[in-house]
């Protein structure tokens, strides 16, 4: 177990040191960190004095070690719009971000497991064919209609819940949080739910589709023929089984609704991570964007790693073996 | 007279989209307390079929279309869900083939024993868990404590067969129907777990019944034989009788297809042709393409099945008086 | 004629006529294609030039309602422009992008996959490797990325004139993992056939076996992602142009109409992000759903997308 745990965190760092290579080399190549730094008032001999001064002449190897170490100390260079270094921005969107995926991925749970659950058990049933026809519906619906369309019928329409921004926030300890005030929590109903609708259709049919593998089965079978009661044979014995490749996928998903965060939060006007890096791109700030990058590379390889072993942990059978 | 298990012209139907298929077509017979029946034939010919529907867990396009199923007096197939999951498990257990399959590789061996008890007895956990460990004793397994805590890959193929079948015990039933219990296991396991049924059977005050193709196994277990092909039972009597002078073709067939009754060195002798498919199911009798004893009639009617001479047998060939 | 009629026999043609859906499909994205092909002949007015719009015709209601005008059948958008016109050429423009990357996607993906799968070896590992780390990363967000730093890279007015080919740049580049993979798995499995064997020991050359014989052996597959890819390329551009990484506000597509039309949502002109909005779902639906029906008369077992 320890050396499945071990190989695991060698293979995040190898795939972390690739991200940060793609983002050192976006940075080297576009954008001027001269201007940056400076301005646009600066002759050309000056120029050549700083980009000296800041060892930008020095070769490629040189550079990237120095990017990576920097990056290690949490130095991942200055915005160029917001005057402040890069990673501080980062973190002071962060929240909002992180909050938001933390209720989309509890709504994702608490919804597909039931729903798909169900579906597997009474397939015939008028619920199951039409959660599986929204589902392929669901797919070919961009997740920015389906949002503006949550926001006319919920905001415009009926006026129940606010369409943008993130409401009423209390500071905790520097982090600001929606979830203590009911204006928070109100605002934080529609963008969650635009976020998990790019997910719910993949979710809903992942779950029916490994519960109705697991109930053919013969150990379902053997568990019949013993006189266990449904319940017992539906969530004790089916449910773990369908539930192991679910969290692998899940895990993963994690990771990727991080990045999804672009296109919900522009639309609500949501001040987290995915609006800043559009920002960043309209006013063309390199160094936050390639902050920005990493960040999110990290937080998917890591959210990866963590499910792996989390996976490891549950699954009596890669325990055991060691390696999967 | 008061049998244990009765099973009337019991027939069962699949219903798929074309039409209805006939998995058995009226089988019938009887088992007593502390008897041991086997039931025989090549795959396809319904004897898994037969043990599901007794304890109506056929698969679903699979439904029992007539007859009658008794069991210590009542009328299986009538019963509530409720009533019937009361029965499985309990009164009747049923062991399967492959004990790598049968148990769940998510849940410990403990888990799995305990959860059948308390399905059907008001006991405590731990006393359930003290019926486990009697019962894993009973089967002989070695440091059965341990093995309670273990997750099935974790123990031998021969093992994991003994845990099922000290499952199929933990509630004292009266009947267990054991499916190809020793088929996905090697031979010298396969006659471990064999001897194992023998003695609980004869120890334990319960019925058995041994679905298998296996002729050899058969003989070494069960008192009476039913052998049954495409569906129906063709022949039926005591196992010794039945195996030393087999009356129906095709249990001649079968007999003189075992490599035991050979002389070393002759060839394998193999029944011409080959069972025929549900949907294929030949007029009259369905066995008469193959046979070298068929007439006419044989194509014509089916052959019902009846007692000849007066040993308890029953045979279904019109040749045979 | 001998293939027309192979065709007009095939198992292909024979479940499409029997398939009602697939049939309702296909005629829908006929006409669609067919209207985007005769835009310029079709629309009543051609959005591209700036002189037959005003913006003082912005923001008009469809025809139907108060205030709507019969110059208008969906009314107008922000600039003025009439909205049906707009949203054809948008379509258009989508089409041609979807199409476009769908075409560099499949060139680069089966050269990958096909190299990969018939020379094997170390070539192999190391395709496999970057296949394996794009294609774990979702297609929009690669997308996504590559369009910034494209943006980046090039400045917001060269960005928008070159929007096109870039496009298809971008979204080619983002979304060939899948082919590399399936034509991989196809090549693996024609590799140990027996005629490429027949092929080498008559001494045919490596690089004539891979193409003129292998290859076409892998195409089924192929066809089927392709249906089911145009529709991904489009949401793709669909979605970057809404983020303003795509199309630009003066030659829309349906993603920078909803954009655009998003803003004014609140003061009313519903309009402007309510029909392109359909459009576009439409369109991608039926492509999902031919191509849906496609993989499963070619084969069942093939794209689990």
């Amino acid at each position: 177990m320890f050396a499945f745990i071990i190989r695991r965190i060698i293979q995040a760092i190898f795939v972390m040191l690739i991200i940060s290579l793609v983002g050192f080399m976006i940075q080297h190549n576009i954008g001027d960190p001269i201007r940056d730094l400076v301005g646009e008032r600066v002759t050309p001999a000056e120029r050549e004095v700083i980009r000296d001064q800041l060892g930008l002449n020095d070769p490629f190897y040189t550079q990237y070690f120095r990017f990576v170490i920097k990056a290690c100390k949490g130095d991942l260079g200055l915005s160029f719009f917001y005057k402040k270094p890069a990673l501080e921005v980062i973190a002071s969107k962060a929240p909002a971000t992180i909050e938001l995926v933390i209720v989309t991925a509890l709504i994702l749970i608490v919804v597909s497991i039931p729903a798909g659950i169900y579906a597997a058990i009474y397939p015939k049933s008028w619920f199951s064919r039409i959660v599986m026809a929204a589902s392929t519906v669901g797919v070919a619906i961009p997740v920015f209609l389906t949002a503006i369309a949550l926001i006319y019928l919920f905001a415009v329409e009926l006026n129940w819940l606010p369409s943008y921004g993130r409401g009423e926030t209390v500071n905790l300890w520097g982090w600001e949080s929606g979830f203590f005030t009911w204006d928070g929590l109100k605002h934080l109903v529609l963008p969650s739910a635009s976020l998990s609708s790019i997910m719910l259709p993949l979710f809903i049919r992942l779950v029916r589709a490994e519960m109705m593998e697991v109930l053919e089965t013969e150990y379902i079978k053997f568990a019949w023929a013993k006189g266990l009661h449904r319940q017992r044979v539906w969530y004790v014995h089916a449910f773990k089984n369908t539930l192991l490749p679910v969290i692998t996928v899940f895990g993963v998903q994690l990771g990727i609704l991080f990045a999804f965060t672009i296109l919900t939060e522009t639309v609500f006007n949501w001040h987290g991570m995915g609006f800043m890096f559009l920002e960043a791109v309209e006013r063309s700030d390199t160094s936050l964007l390639v902050a920005y990058l990493v960040v999110v590379g990290v937080i998917f390889v890591v959210v990866n790693t963590v499910v792996d072993i989390v996976y490891g942990f549950v699954n009596p059978m890669v325990r055991i073996a060691g390696t999967k | 007279m008061n049998h244990l298990l009765e099973v009337k012209d019991l027939e069962v139907k699949f219903a798929l989209r074309f039409g209805g298929l006939t998995a058995i077509d009226g089988v019938s017979f009887t088992l007593d307390k502390r008897e041991r029946l086997g039931i025989v034939g090549e795959s396809g010919a319904g004897k898994s079929v037969t043990g599901f529907a007794i304890i109506n867990l056929l698969s679903k396009p699979g439904y029992i279309s007539a007859g009658k199923i008794l069991f210590e007096g009542r009328e299986l197939n009538r019963l509530s869900e409720e009533e019937m999951r009361k029965i499985r498990g309990n009164r009747i257990s049923m062991i399967f083939q492959d004990p790598m399959m049968t148990l769940n590789p998510v849940l410990t061996i403990s888990t799995q024993m305990v959860e059948t008890v308390l399905a059907h007895k008001n006991v405590s956990k731990a006393d359930a868990l003290d019926l486990s460990l009697e019962k894993l004793k009973k089967v002989y397994i070695p440091s059965p404590e341990k093995r309670l805590s273990q997750y099935p890959h974790e123990c031998s193929g021969g093992m994991r067969q003994r845990i099922v079948v000290a499952i199929a015990l933990l509630t004292n039933p009266s009947l267990i129907i054991a499916d190809e219990p020793s088929t996905a296991l090697d031979v010298t396991i396969q006659a471990g777990i064999m001897d194992l049924l023998l003695e609980l059977c004869e120890t334990g005050d319960m019925g058995l019944i041994l679905i298998t193709h296996d002729l050899a196994v058969v003989s070494q277990v069960t008192e009476k034989i039913a052998v049954m092909y495409a569906g129906k039972i063709v022949e039926a009597g005591s196992t010794d009788a039945v195996i030393h002078d087999p009356k129906h073709p095709y249990t001649q067939g079968l007999i003189k297809a075992l490599p035991g009754s050979l002389q070393p060195g002759s060839r394998l002798y193999q029944i011409p042709g080959m069972m025929p498919t549900l949907t294929d199911i030949p007029q009259g009798c369905s066995f008469h393409p193959r046979c070298t004893i068929s007439d006419t009639v044989c194509q014509n009617e089916v052959p019902p099945l009846i007692s000849v001479s007066n040993h308890d047998r029953m045979v279904a060939c019109h040749m045979v008086k | 004629m001998k293939a027309w009629n192979r065709f007009k026999s095939s198992y292909l043609l024979y479940s499409f006529k029997r398939d009602p859906l697939a049939i309702l499909s296909f005629s829908v994205l006929s006409v669609l294609v067919v209207i985007c092909i005769l835009a310029p002949v079709l629309t009543p007015y051609n959005t591209y030039d700036t002189a037959t719009f005003d913006i003082m015709d912005a923001e008009t209601p469809p025809a139907w309602m108060e205030d709507g005008s019969k110059s208008f059948i969906l009314g107008t958008d922000i600039q003025g422009r009439d909205l049906l016109s707009t949203m054809i050429y948008g379509l258009r423009v989508s089409l041609l992008i979807g199409v476009g990357a769908v075409l560099l996607q499949s060139f680069v993906g089966i050269l990958v996959g096909l190299f990969s799968g018939y020379l094997g070896g170390k070539l192999d590992s190391f395709l496999m490797r970057i296949t394996d780390i794009q294609f774990s990363i979702p297609y929009l967000i690669v997308a996504i990325f590559t369009s910034a730093i494209f943006k980046l890279a090039f400045g917001v007015g060269r960005y928008a004139e070159l929007a096109v080919p870039l496009l298809i740049i971008i979204i080619g580049v983002s979304h060939w993992p899948i082919y590399a993979r399936t034509v991989r798995a196809s090549v693996l499995g024609e590799k140990n056939k027996e005629y490429v064997e027949a092929a080498r020991v008559i001494g045919i050359s490596r690089w004539q076996i891979m193409f003129r014989h292998v290859l076409p052996n892998t195409l089924t597959p192929v066809l089927v992602i392709s249906t089911i890819q145009v529709a991904e390329a489009v949401m793709s551009e669909a979605a970057l142009s809404f983020l303003g990484l795509g199309m630009p506000v003066t030659k829309p597509s349906l993603g920078s109409l909803i954009r655009s039309g998003f803003e004014y949502i609140f003061s009313g002109s519903w309009w402007i992000t309510l029909f392109p909005g359909v459009l576009l779902v439409i369109f991608i639906l039926v492509i999902l759903l031919l191509g849906d029906w496609l993989r499963d008369v070619l084969n069942p077992k093939l794209y689990k997308g």
